[in-house]
């Protein structure tokens, strides 16, 4: 079966970013440029954080509303190829999520492709891979 | 090296410009973090400038480790301190060190002063100025925060550094807060801030920063997260946080308690770590980059005066220092009591720990008689008593009249103009942390360049003296302080955290660095330590300070500690020699 990455226990998170800055070394570099995950606060560190990170969509809405066809449908969430992309941030306001991250570098966007490596970092079990299907 | 890394933002309040200063030479000699800000401190203040003055620069920097390794979470800030008027240091976590390496710098510097009120923002690299008067004289620096937090982009990976009304007000010891709960703490930078009509700091950055050695930086980046995530530093820090301190330093009767007249209470205080942790624990913490978490959250759930049923929630962080400054040292009794008192110092924007001292020589001084109603505005303070104390907090920061404006400045300026000089406990200046537990830590009080616990850790000397009944002659003392002081400088200019100290050895640390191509070696990594810390003390030297003279609070000797009382004669001995170790073999750097 293949996996997803999924949040949960959000209640957990302390938003130390170790997350979000593993995602970054998948290409070798650090920082946060081309991290497909983010950690924000509800309104403040004292009411604890969300975790915006793709949910693997189904059906997903961002690859629907791409006008050039640059983001497909994968066997678990979508793929961007860069190379067609224009750029144009639609698929930033189609995902509910908010989990189209941009690269302001390359302006391009990123997301998630469910490697799990940022899963592997985090310390307090709040994020994790699952299988597709079970939740 | 990164070239962001070398790349320091400059801004002149006066003139409301900003430009950007390639300074390799500074990185490459001093890595970051401290080492590059004592260096910039000793180019940009002028000898005996006021540090109040439009003069005094504000110098913010990060190393090269920072955000890319575990616990590599601290931002440095350097300036002239209003507080003893030498040396200004303070280190934060929160996500400041984040922020401003990804923005793309390795420090920032800030002087000049505004003439009205403003807060700065750095955005994609670009610093603007923004009206900050209708922000300016907000009753809590809590509010700051939150209007901010609204009007400003790039949540998620920004610092929002600010000052409260003890800032705006230039109380000696006010601080600048960082994300809520997270602090420059020590020193006085909130006066700094204030005094340049600077209300807050806005940096946010979400850049790249290149890796040399990838699949070396990858390796060694799993190792450290593994020996973090695995060493008892986890369990140490993140089940009870430092506060995890106050049972152990109550036990063995080294727990400051009412103004040092004494070292523990017959029973664990209610405001222990266990105690906290069952009773009002909300949530953990963490700065950006590290994996601990050991900032703690306690939930204080308190009644409406007037209405029935209805409660008031704050959330209140707590440590061991603002613990015992606010707890102990004051008497206190109740856990609420303490939150209490630690959320009004934060809501103001002062230092805990000096707050706490303040207090207690105050109440001391009531109750000798050396001060009355008279000089207090009709308030009686007493050990164990909130009330008084809150609306004392509140009077300092808004500096109401000569005696609470006398208090804004510290025991030193107190009781040099009321008396009881003898259990006023500063060293240097700055007042007396939450250990006292022998010959270390006072050592390390009055030695220290900061005058913090955190400079070398005697109070850790003490204890592991204690468990092997050993005991060190005053040379062997300082020698081992010098030692761990200047070791410490290296962590300061990566910057990790000092709770990681035990993880990153020299020999890790040259590692680090190798995978980001510096070069240096654990024998370079040694001397450069010596080196920063002989450069702050020249700094001190430079501005008047002694430490062959410094005055040792009489009450500091009276009282014993677990390793008896402390002679007065080690001391001196114990500072020659440091004073010896300080200058070099040539003279001061
Ligand atoms: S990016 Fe958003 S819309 Fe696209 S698959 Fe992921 S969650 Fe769904
Ligand atoms: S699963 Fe992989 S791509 Fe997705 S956020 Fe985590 S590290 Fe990044
Ligand atoms: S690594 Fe885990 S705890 Fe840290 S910010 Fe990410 S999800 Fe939260």
């Amino acid at each position: 079966m293949p996996k997803r990455l999924a949040v949960v226990d959000p209640g957990r998170c302390v938003d130390c970013l170790l997350c979000a800055l593993a995602c970054s070394r998948r290409f070798g570099e650090g920082g946060l440029a081309r991290s497909a995950i983010a950690v924000r606060s509800v309104g403040g560190v004292e009411h604890g954080f969300v975790v915006i990170v793709c949910r693997a969509c189904p059906d997903p809405p961002c690859a629907a509303s791409c006008p050039v066809g640059a983001i497909t449908k994968a066997p678990v969430g979508v793929r961007v190829q860069p190379d067609r992309c224009i750029g144009c941030r639609t698929c930033v306001l189609a995902c509910p999520f908010g989990a189209v991250h941009w690269d302001e570098e390359s302006n391009k966007p990123v997301i998630c492709v469910h490697c799990g490596l940022c899963a592997s970092f985090c310390p307090h079990g709040v994020i994790a891979l699952e299988e597709v299907g079970s939740g | 090296m990164d070239k962001g890394l070398t790349r320091v933002l400059r801004i002149d309040l006066t003139k409301k410009r900003s430009w950007v200063e390639e300074r390799p030479d500074l990185f490459e000699k001093a890595l970051g973090g401290a080492g590059v800000a004592i260096e910039l401190l000793h180019e940009l203040c002028p000898k005996g400038a006021d540090p109040l003055s439009p003069e005094n620069p504000i110098i913010l920097a990060v190393g090269p480790l920072n955000p890319l390794f575990p616990l590599a979470s601290k931002a440095v800030a350097m300036f002239k301190s209003p507080h003893t008027g030498n040396l200004g240091e303070s280190h934060c976590g929160g996500r400041a060190a984040l922020a401003l390496r990804l923005a793309g710098f390795g420090a920032l510097v800030i002087q000049g002063r505004s003439e009205v009120p403003v807060y700065l923002t750095v955005h994609r690299g670009r610093v603007q100025f923004r009206d900050a008067r209708a922000l300016w004289g907000l009753s809590s620096s809590l509010t700051v925060g939150r209007v901010l937090r609204e009007i400003e982009p790039g949540s998620g990976a920004r610092t929002i550094l600010r000052i409260g009304r003890a800032g705006e007000r230039l109380v000696t010891y006010a601080t600048v807060i960082a994300e809520t709960y997270r602090h420059f703490g020590r020193l006085g930078l909130g006066a700094v801030f204030g005094s340049k009509n600077l209300k807050a700091l806005v940096i946010s950055g979400t850049g790249t920063i290149p890796i040399p050695d990838p699949p070396r930086y990858q390796k060694l980046y799993r190792d450290l997260w593994e020996r973090a995530t695995r060493s008892d530093l986890m369990r140490k820090y993140h089940d009870l946080g430092t506060a995890q301190n106050i049972r152990p330093l109550n036990h063995i009767g080294a727990l400051p308690v009412r103004n040092l007249l004494a070292t523990a209470y017959d029973q664990e205080p209610a405001f222990s770590g266990e105690r906290l942790a069952e009773g009002f624990l909300g949530r953990r913490l963490a700065c950006s980059a590290c994996p601990v978490a050991c900032i703690h959250l306690a939930i204080l759930r308190e009644p409406h005066p007037h209405e029935p049923y209805f409660y008031k929630t704050t959330f209140v962080s707590y440590d061991h220092e603002p613990l015992y400054a606010l707890g102990s040292m004051l008497g206190m009794k109740r856990a609420e009591d303490v939150l209490k008192l630690i959320d009004a110092v934060e809501v103001w924007g002062m230092d805990a720990i000096t707050t706490g001292v303040v207090l207690a020589w105050a109440t001391e001084a009531f109750s000798r008689g050396l001060i009355s109603e008279r000089e207090t505005g009709g308030l009686r303070p007493a050990w164990g008593q909130p009330e008084p104390y809150l609306e004392m907090i509140r009077r300092i920061a808004n500096r109401e009249g000569e005696f609470y404006t006398a208090l804004g400045q510290g025991v030193r300026v107190a009781s040099a103009r009321y008396g009881g000089e003898e259990f006023a406990l500063h060293f240097g200046g700055n007042e007396m942390p939450g250990y006292h537990t022998g010959p270390g830590a006072l050592l390390t009080y009055l030695s220290g360049a900061r005058h913090s616990h955190l400079d070398s850790a005697g109070y850790a000397v003490d204890q592991e003296c204690l468990q092997r009944g050993a005991s060190l002659s005053p040379e062997e003392l300082a020698q081992r302080l010098f030692a761990e002081e200047a070791r410490r400088q290296v962590l300061s200019s990566l910057v990790v955290c000092f709770f990681a100290r035990g993880i990153y050895d020299s020999e890790t640390i040259r590692a680090a660095l190798a995978t980001l191509g510096v070069e240096r070696s654990t024998q370079d990594l040694q001397t450069l330590g010596v080196q920063i810390l002989r450069r702050k003390h020249a700094f001190k030297q430079r501005e008047g300070f002694e430490l062959a003279t410094l005055p040792i609070p009489k009450r500091a000797l009276q009282t014993p500690t677990p390793r008896g009382t402390v002679e007065e004669a080690f001391l001196r001995r114990a500072l020659g020699e440091m004073q010896r170790l300080l200058e070099g073999e040539h003279g001061m750097a």
